[in-house]
């Protein structure tokens, strides 16, 4: 079963690289398995999940990040897309000029081989298909990307990608957000269809909501760049409750602790 | 007159004797055609290359306006790339110098009176017409020396007629395609619209055989790339009422130096589109006159570069506005790459009777790398005081977390830059109804991206 493997990770901004922003996070992810990341804001979620990503902003400084077994720090952003890894923006770019149907096609084209065409019949059916399992209208084909998108919309649309292009692990920042409650039960229905022994999901969200609907096999804190504390489905139950500096008290507690046995 | 930058002395392959030989060759013209000819090679030969002080040439690259070595070939060759691949009225296709394809008009549209000929027959058969329309409104943006070469020594080129109240939707295809080392060619069309008249003109400049290149063998082949020149001119005229489109498609050789001059005399009432798309060539001189001859007249001018490579695109813009009333809108969109450089340079001249004149113009820059270097001049002359005009320039890098969003989904980065290149275009080609045409401009653009 293939995995994803995050390995003592450190991530810092590629204009100030002695500054980490992940500091040695540690998280390996299955297939067949759906983990939740939470934490507070500027945490350093969205950056964890941008440098898999392969985002030119962001440098790994050091550890590494394998998928299948093999690393893919030496790989250019569409080559880890191609090779089977997704990412759900929290903040989806809006195109201009460039259609949804034109987008997609432009992706499902990248996966194949050199010479091959796309077949475009059983292109939009496949794509229509999507659109009307995630309600969205088929009108959205012509639209250009995320632009004029409400913000429900662009996340449906993230979905739309994802069950398009079929990868086999997902990061998924806080696509819940800015969604209504009927839309987040269809991103939900949609993410649920896709859940399987063919797909990994992280799950970045500050929302027990959501993890409601999308149940987590396994739910981490990350605080200050790093995984504090990680458990099963009732850890957030519990963070919702709490709130963070329940973390932050048990985080000075053992370090305390540390200092004591030192 | 300023001392010549480069010398002036005819090189090799254009010499009197080649020249009186090109000359001998044509006796069976019309006598006028003969004498613009020698008029035209004395005024050529009499004529300084551009230089650093002439303002119409402004940032170009002088040392690059080299014509020694150029021969005028009088082979052509058989490996002709084909670009239309769309429904048209009728086509005719030049390799170098000579027709080596050519379908006719239909027998409905020749019974109306639709001329569609190489120059060299229209000059046989029609004389007076050509002769009343061949460079009736010169356009005067500084490159009257290679416009008198190309005068001096055309062959090629089409002449479209169309006589009043005729509407043909198809496009007319004028083909021309350069293959071999150091040749050169003088494409010359006309195009003519009688009143109320409509009708859709495209010209293919390409340089054929294996120099007709994508990037990718252009890569392989770039030591053998063949050096080729280019001067070719258009004389567009559209009568009261008539709809005249025209696009122009370059994609020249890696190594060609080419000049290609527009004229366009809109008369009362009359609209002409004019779309130039500029791909290929190592330096590409682009000069588009707009005359606004009568009320009611309106120039759409656009023009769309991938300036790639060190390419060096030099554009040279005129909008004058003769009559009240009248309207024109240019909008000129380079994307950049690479060490490529464009040079924009636009006016909009309002006569003083021109009252009510509503003119644009916009060179909008996208750049997708921080070597390549974007020049824009324009400008306005305004000699009438009831009119609306404007004009400017942006230049904005594409959006890295555009580039971003597309290759996170697996597009590779050269194809999410044509991506966003063709999104930056398509408010240029919307603005064409032919949708064939079109998709057929959106191929040739993608196909530059090839790597
Ligand atoms: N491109 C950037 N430029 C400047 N600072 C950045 C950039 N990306 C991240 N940071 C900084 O790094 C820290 C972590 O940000 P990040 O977006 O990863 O947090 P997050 O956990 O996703 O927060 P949220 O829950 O608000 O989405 C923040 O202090 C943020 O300001
Ligand atoms: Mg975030």
């Amino acid at each position: 079963m293939p995995t994803l493997e995050i390995r003592d990770l450190f991530v810092a901004l590629a204009a100030t690289p002695d500054k980490p922003i992940v500091k040695g996070l540690n998280l390996t992810i299955r297939t067949g398995e759906v983990h939740a990341i939470m934490g507070p804001n500027g945490t350093g979620k969205s950056t964890l999940s941008k440098a898999i990503a392969g985002h030119p902003d962001y440098v790994i400084t050091s550890g590494d990040v394998l998928l299948g077994g093999k690393s893919i720090l030496e790989m250019e952003a569409d080559e880890r897309a191609r090779a089977g890894l997704f990412l759900a923006f929290q903040y989806p770019s809006e195109i201009p000029g460039v259609s949804i149907a034109n987008f997609l096609r432009a992706a499902v084209q990248a996966r194949l081989a050199e010479g091959e065409e796309i077949d475009a019949t059983a292109y939009y059916k496949r794509l229509y298909s999507k659109m009307d399992l995630l309600k969205i209208d088929r009108k959205f084909t012509s639209r250009s990307v995320n632009e004029g998108f409400s913000g429900g919309e662009k996340k449906r649309c993230e979905i739309l990608q994802m069950a398009m292009l079929e990868p086999t692990f997902s990061l998924m920042d806080e696509t819940d957000s800015g969604l209504d409650i009927d839309a987040l039960r269809i991103v939900a229905e949609g993410v649920n269809l896709m859940r399987g022994e063919k797909l990994g999901v992280l799950l970045i969200t500050h929302y027990q909501r959501l993890l409601d609907y999308i149940v987590p096999d396994f739910v981490h804190v990350m605080y200050d760049g790093r995984i504090v504390k990680s458990g099963d489905k009732t850890l957030a139950l519990e963070l919702e409750a709490k709130g963070y500096d329940w973390v932050k008290q048990e985080l000075a507690l053992s370090a305390s602790a540390a200092v004591a046995t030192a | 007159m300023s001392a010549p930058a480069l010398s002036t002395t005819p090189a090799e392959g254009f010499t009197s004797t080649r020249f009186a030989q090109h000359l001998s060759q044509r006796a069976y013209l019309p006598a006028w055609w003969l004498e613009a000819k020698k008029a035209a090679w004395n005024q050529f030969n009499a004529l300084p290359l551009p230089s650093r002080t002439d303002e119409n040439w402004r940032f170009s690259d002088l040392k690059g306006l080299d014509l020694s070595g150029f021969t005028v070939p009088e082979d052509h060759s058989q490996k002709i790339p084909n670009h239309s691949g769309f429904a048209q009225a009728a086509e005719i296709v030049f390799s170098n110098r000579q027709v080596v394809a050519r379908s006719h008009v239909s027998a409905e549209l020749s019974s109306k009176g639709v001329i569609f000929a190489p120059l060299d027959e229209a000059l046989r058969q029609h004389g007076d017409l050509v002769r009343t329309y061949f460079q009736k409104h010169p356009a005067n943006l500084g490159s009257a020396k290679f416009v008198a070469l190309n005068t001096a020594l055309t062959v090629a080129g089409g002449f479209l007629y169309v006589p009043a109240d005729v509407e043909v939707d198809l496009p007319f295809v004028i083909q021309h395609t350069l293959t071999g080392n150091n040749v050169s060619v003088f494409p010359h069309t006309i195009v003519v619209l009688g009143p109320r008249a409509k009708a859709t003109v495209v010209e293919f400049f390409v340089s054929g055989g294996s120099s007709s290149v994508t990037a990718s063998t252009l890569a392989r082949s770039a030591p053998a790339a063949e050096r080729q020149l280019v001067s070719g001119v258009n004389d567009l005229h559209a009568a009261e009422g008539a709809q005249l489109t025209y696009v122009g498609a370059q994609r020249w050789s890696r190594e060609t130096l080419a000049f290609q001059i527009n004229s366009i005399a809109v008369e009362r009432d009359a609209r002409v589109l004019s779309l130039n798309l500029h791909l290929g060539g190592r330096q590409s001189r682009h000069e588009s006159h707009s005359r606004l001859l009568g009320p009611g007249a309106h120039s759409e001018m656009l023009s769309l570069t991938v300036a790639d490579g060190d390419r060096e695109f030099d554009q040279r813009t005129l909008q004058t506005h003769i009559s009240p009333h009248t309207t024109s809108n240019l909008l000129y969109k380079n994307a950049l790459l690479d060490t490529a450089k464009t040079i924009f340079s636009g006016l909009i001249i309002v006569e003083p009777d021109a009252q009510k004149t509503d003119a644009y113009q916009k060179n909008r820059n996208l750049m997708l790398s921080d070597t390549a270097e974007a020049h824009s001049l324009p400008g306005l002359e305004i000699q009438a005081n009831d009119v609306k005009c404007s004009h400017g320039s942006t230049s904005a890098r594409i959006d890295a977390e555009q580039e971003f969003y597309l290759q996170a989904r697996g597009i590779n980065p050269t194809e999410a830059r044509r991506l966003l290149v063709s999104a930056f275009f398509e408010e240029v080609l919307n603005k064409l109804e032919n949708e064939d045409l079109h998709a057929s401009l959106t191929a040739l653009i993608a196909d530059q991206f090839k790597k």
